[in-house]
């Protein structure tokens, strides 16, 4: 057998509770077990998560840059989805 | 020798890099799948993988003292400490993959000798004394230079830092502390952690790299942010933050030039042997055979262990497989 580094997996660790997940960098390992004692060794030695997700790299699929323009575009044209787009009488809390 | 092979870079669309420039220009941050120039995907090939290298060689004169570590509170200090290089070493590969290459290719450049890293670790660690200095003054040094890092234009690598300059600062502070204990001792550790200062004061100022004048990637890199501050600024910065600690502990240095010049407000030192430096890159230093050779021990003893971990993952995968 070829001596490989392993399959590469994506991880993402949560800081706290109610906080989101966040990508934190990459390990190598041979399964998921593996994965998740390598992600804990590497990213969380000094309590930075209270949760692990990890994701084999090659799951993840990822916009493409040179698209940005385009495949965001239909976000940024509607300003009539912020509150700011809508007329308020003087004088009227709306919050 | 590169570190990688080098065959003719292709020409990149002026445009392209026009924009890119403009982008670095901003201060955007670039990341993995953004265009990027051929010369800057190089370059920090080159810088991250040396980088990642020279926190993996790193543990190895470190290691050396694990075993002798003087009380319990110190032994457990410096395992942390190790875990940590090697936890950096990952960090750094992991962002370099981003780039591109393959760990197994940086990996095989590293243990068949084509590639570098920091010069330091070829110094042998002859006594207790030596782990203290390692801690102050060459993870002193390299906080110095990652806290520039930090802000480097390639997205992965400024996070990578961001992590490791949070850490290192435990490195520092522990090799400090053994520093200052050593100074307040008896007579003979006091001549013990001296003779270490000694020894490691010029390899510590040669990691900033040659100077200036010297330095063939410096101007690129600048241009391109990867590197935010030049070796000399860095170094400098670096002797002005050191000076007063050892001062603190009643030691001194090897340099009867050094002299503090109120106008600049720098600690201004003598000449570096840059002799020294090159003969060390080149791989004729005191202990650069010791450590390859170690280092290509552990990888070839840990054989069995990823062919095992490989093993069981596909034996699983079968068994899984078949229950479906």
């Amino acid at each position: 057998m070829a001596d490989t580094q392993l399959p590469l997996w994506e991880v993402f660790t949560q800081a706290g509770h109610g906080a989101p997940h966040e990508h934190a960098g990459s390990v190598h390992a041979a399964d998921a077990e593996q994965a998740m004692q390598n992600a804990r060794d590497v990213y969380a030695r000094r309590g930075e998560a209270v949760s692990l997700w990890v994701v084999p790299s090659s799951a993840i699929i990822a916009s493409a840059p040179g698209d940005a323009g385009p495949f965001f575009d239909p976000g940024n044209d509607k300003a009539y989805r912020h509150p700011q787009f809508y007329k308020v009488p003087r004088g009227v809390r709306v919050f | 020798m590169e570190p990688l092979p080098t065959p003719p870079i292709p020409a990149d669309d002026p445009a392209l890099v026009a924009a890119f420039e403009a982008r670095i220009a901003a201060g955007e941050s670039i990341e993995p799948k953004d265009w990027m120039p051929e010369r800057y995907r190089r370059q920090l090939t080159r810088m991250m993988s040396q980088h990642a290298h020279s926190e993996v060689v790193g543990m190895l004169p470190e290691g050396n003292w694990i075993t002798r570590a003087p009380s319990l509170r110190r032994k457990m200090c410096l395992i942390a400490k190790v875990q940590d290089e090697a936890g950096h070493g990952l960090y750094i590969y992991c962002g370099t993959e981003t780039l591109g290459v393959d760990r197994h290719d940086l990996v095989q450049q590293l243990l068949d000798g084509t590639a570098k890293y920091s010069s330091i670790f070829n110094y042998p660690t002859l006594t207790w004394a030596d782990i203290g200095c390692i801690g102050w003054l060459v993870d002193g040094a390299a906080i110095v230079n990652q806290t520039v890092l930090a802000k480097a234009s390639y997205g992965p690598y400024a996070r990578a830092m961001v992590r490791i300059c949070k850490e290192e600062n435990f490195h520092k502070r522990q090799g400090y502390e053994i520093v200052a204990t050593l100074a307040n001792g008896t007579p003979a550790q006091k001549a013990m952690v001296q003779d270490a200062l000694n020894r490691w004061w010029w390899p510590s100022l040669m990691m900033f790299g040659p100077s200036d004048a010297e330095s063939p990637n410096s101007a690129e890199l600048l241009k391109w942010r990867v590197k935010r501050k030049t070796n000399d600024e860095l170094r400098q910065r670096f002797v002005n933050l050191t000076v007063p600690q050892a001062q603190a502990v009643g030691l001194s240095f090897p340099d009867p030039d050094l002299r503090y010049d109120a106008a600049s407000e720098d600690w201004k030192f003598g000449a570096i042997d840059w002799d020294e430096f090159f003969a060390v890159i080149k791989g004729n230093g005191p202990c650069n055979h010791e450590r390859l050779a170690a280092r290509r021990k552990a990888h070839d003893d840990g054989l069995w262990v990823r062919e095992a971990a490989a093993a069981y993952a596909a034996k699983h995968l079968a068994r899984t497989t078949e229950a479906a």
